[in-house]
């Protein structure tokens, strides 16, 4: 064998040629910037710190466009903003310790809902790692439970193939968040980029397994039989862009279509057999099609607790199929009849081609007399606004045409009851962690990504206030964002639950005091106004739309006003919450 | 019910800390983890012995396999898996119990790891049954300290496996 000779350099090639192919080395930080520029990524979104003072000046000279946050949590949101508005992988900075942890609940909110993100922080150098440096947070640790998965840099010359990795990894498969901790002295130490540091082979990430072809059979058989279908739809359906598929399967089969706040958007909300939000604070008609049906598909949901309640109640008569990328969401919550696992999009093109047309007129009509029976009313104000009519309003002059992003509480159960979104990934809200405080933010992020479409927000007085330092974000990038307040001087959604079952005792639910909003959003540079009379609600709902720049309209409503139907948690599909009692 | 789990890893930083954290963080009941290398030195493998209703036994496989850096996860429980064990037990023996001791000891075929004035360490390996034997065996000397590395397990091969191809 022949040995390598270690102090002469290659004998077949003369050196210049050679120096020639070799990219020149770069710092650390410069790698972050370069890979990013080459993945595609046109925008990041974050705040600077002392550990990644390299990071940033490394972008400096990039073409990355950055959006500075005021806050570490409004720049995670706004990233995911970003990812589910466009489906694109939304990326985010931050520093060490309390810069990192200003982004957990942002890695929470998006590990909930499969939201491609890239997180990278700075960390304290490798020397000084595990000795409780200034500004050390062990925020690998920390994020382990709320990323897809996270890496800490210590080895420079892994950077290059980790970045590809964890890049490739938010988005493949059921996406997720990705945290990349790089320590300062990694940023700062030069990498030969096109080095992938030996001893590690690349993870493969193979396209998921093609569904097993018996489970389709038998999916396909099932909707054959069945006379009462339902179709349960979540976010993997908006992941997957089935759209269109899925229109056809339920034009083939007249299955009643149920939508999670992640689906909506992909089945049209004014299709007669759309029967909009199932659970909780779903229709009546919508959860008592549930009840009444023989067969349950769910396509990329999780059986959500708010949307099942009571397992044992659930779906009483019907077998429960269940289509999932991911075959750790399959019997999860409750045991499943039909299991496909596999792509969505690739499940249902087989499933199309093995089912013939089959109408089913008597569960077309039904469908119809539930919903006759059981309609979703608002009712009429008296001089005063109605939350729904607000949202309502909002919703028939956007007509499909813009994104809606809420926050949380009643506004957030009020918007999906009745706003129609015109596509997927017109309607954004943090449905699995439920993060007050996600909407100004994720606003910003979806206005950056879509600068030609209107972007509104409705969020309430509570939710507004967790992040309000972002309207300054708003201001400064010129971002046209709508922002509808519903103000009911409370926290409501918390405030319902101790009306219904606690005594009406409301124990820090009532704000004694809030700022005055309208001169608040003034200062923040934004047009703003305030309407509380119905008659002026439709009036002010179209000024709101038409001012160019970002804009404010407080909404003020009555304090008990109530989200309903309501069907109170772990209890069955049919036993709606009567108010007065 | 019980689950012996064979899974293998990518040796990476931190690999461990996200199986044994999601374990701990999903609330499933676990019995012993042991992790060491392998024939690759690429790749550890990690003993798990879980315990629970099937449904949630079955949950656990599936996030477990869920993990990035997760190769294989396989469930040795009904294959009959090649086990073994080890504990060291230290237990009092002075002058009036120590002969005695020593006769279980050898009796046992477990080994004496470390002797002193008043007391002994006993290596007991084997399978999980001959460790129990003789912690029940040396309980009554009293047991001073005792330190179990938990279930190894390999799936059990079959006559013929072997390619032959050692290099
Ligand atoms: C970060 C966070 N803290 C607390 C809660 C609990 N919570 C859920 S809804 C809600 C009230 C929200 O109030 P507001 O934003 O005013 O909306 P409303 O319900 O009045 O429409 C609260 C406190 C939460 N979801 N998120």
């Amino acid at each position: 064998m022949k040995k390598p000779s270690k102090t002469v350099g290659s004998p077949k090639k003369p050196a210049l040629e050679n120096k020639k192919k070799l990219p020149a080395p770069r710092l650390g930080a410069q790698v972050i910037c370069d890979f990013l520029e080459s993945a595609g990524v046109d925008v990041v979104f974050g705040y600077p710190g002392g550990a990644v003072i390299p990071l940033y000046d490394a972008l400096y000279d990039s073409k990355l466009e950055h959006i500075l946050a005021r806050h570490e949590q409004g720049a995670i949101h706004a990233a995911d903003g970003y990812a589910r508005s466009t489906g694109k992988i939304g990326v985010v900075f931050a520093t060490s310790g309390p810069g990192a942890t200003n982004l957990v609940t942002g890695l929470a909110t998006a590990h909930m809902d499969s939201v491609p993100l890239l997180a990278i922080t700075g960390q304290v150098p490798t020397t000084s790692l595990g000795s409780d440096s200034f500004q050390e947070a062990d925020i690998y640790g920390i994020s382990i439970p709320i990323t897809k998965f996270n890496y800490l840099v210590k080895d420079p010359q892994s950077l290059p193939g980790i970045l590809d990795e964890a890049f490739r990894l938010a988005g493949h498969g059921r996406p997720g968040p990705i945290l990349v901790d790089v320590p300062k002295d990694v940023q700062t130490t030069l990498i030969d980029p096109s080095v992938n540091s030996g001893d590690e082979e690349p993870l493969e990430l193979s396209p998921p397994p093609p569904p097993c072809a018996a489970s389709v059979d038998a999916l396909a058989e099932a909707l054959t039989i069945s006379q009462r279908p339902v179709l349960y739809l979540g976010g993997g359906a908006t992941i997957t862009n089935s759209g269109k598929e899925i229109l056809s399967l339920v034009e083939k089969t007249d299955m009643a279509v149920v939508t999670t706040l992640q689906a909506k958007g992909v089945f049209p909300d004014d299709h007669p057999l759309s029967l909009g939000l199932p659970g909780m604070h779903g229709s009546k008609y919508a959860n008592l099609a549930i009840n009444e049906s023989d067969l349950i598909v769910g396509m990329g949901v999780r059986f959500d607790d708010r949307v099942v309640g009571n397992v044992r109640k659930f779906a009483p008569l019907a077998r429960i199929a269940h289509v999932d990328i991911d075959p750790a969401e399959i019997g999860k919550r409750l045991s499943v009849d039909l299991p496909v696992i596999g792509d969505l999009g690739e499940v249902l093109s087989l499933v199309l081609k093995k089912l013939k047309k089959n109408s089913r007129p008597t569960w077309r009509k039904r469908i119809a007399e539930l919903r006759r029976l059981h309609p979703m009313v608002i009712a009429s104000g008296d001089g005063e606004i109605k939350p729904q009519a607000a949202i309502r309003a909002l919703s028939d002059r956007l007509a499909g045409q813009g994104i809606l992003v809420t926050d949380v509480g009643q506004h957030q159960m009020w918007a999906a009851q009745y706003f129609q979104a015109g596509k997927p990934r017109h309607f954004l809200s943090s449905g699995g962690l439920g993060t007050m405080g996600f909407g100004l933010p994720a606003a910003i992020g979806a206005q950056v990504a879509n600068p030609k479409t209107p972007v509104c927000l409705v969020t309430g007085d509570g939710s507004i206030q967790m992040n309000i330092q972002e309207m300054a974000t708003a201001r400064q990038y010129d971002l046209p964002i709508k922002i509808m307040l519903i103000n009911n001087g409370c926290l409501g959604m918390v405030r319902q639950w101790q009306q219904f079952f606690f005594d009406r005792r409301y124990s820090q639910t009532v704000f004694q005091y809030n700022p005055p909003f309208v001169d608040l959003a003034k200062v923040f540079g934004f047009w703003a106004k305030s309407v509380d009379k119905s008659s002026e609600m439709p009036k002010a709902v179209d000024e709101l739309l038409k001012q160019k720049g970002p804009a404010f309209l407080e909404v003020v409503v009555p304090q008990e006003e109530n989200v309903l139907p309501m069907i109170p948690a772990g209890m069955g599909q049919t036993d709606f919450f009567e108010t007065g009692k | 019910m019980k689950k012996i789990l064979s899974i293998l890893v990518r040796n990476r930083p931190g690999v461990l800390s996200h199986v044994a954290g999601l374990v701990t963080r999903r609330g499933y009941n676990v019995e012993s983890i042991a992790a060491g290398p392998t024939e690759n030195s690429a790749i550890t493998r990690i003993n798990l012995v879980v315990s629970g209703e099937e449904p949630i036994l079955e949950q656990v496989v599936k996030q477990v396999r869920k993990l990035v850096d997760v190769i294989l996860v396989e469930d040795l429980t009904n294959n009959e898996p090649v086990t073994g064990e080890l504990a060291l037990i230290t237990i009092e023996a002075k002058e009036q119990t120590r002969a005695e001791a020593i006769n279980i000891i050898n009796l046992l075929g477990l080994t004496l790891s470390d002797v002193r004035d008043d007391s002994l360490t006993v290596m007991a390996a084997g399978t999980a049954m001959t460790v129990d034997m003789a912690v029940l065996s040396l309980k009554r000397f009293g047991i001073m300290a005792m330190a179990r590395t938990g279930l190894v397990a390999l799936p059990r091969p079959k006559n013929g496996e072997s390619k032959g191809e050692r290099k």
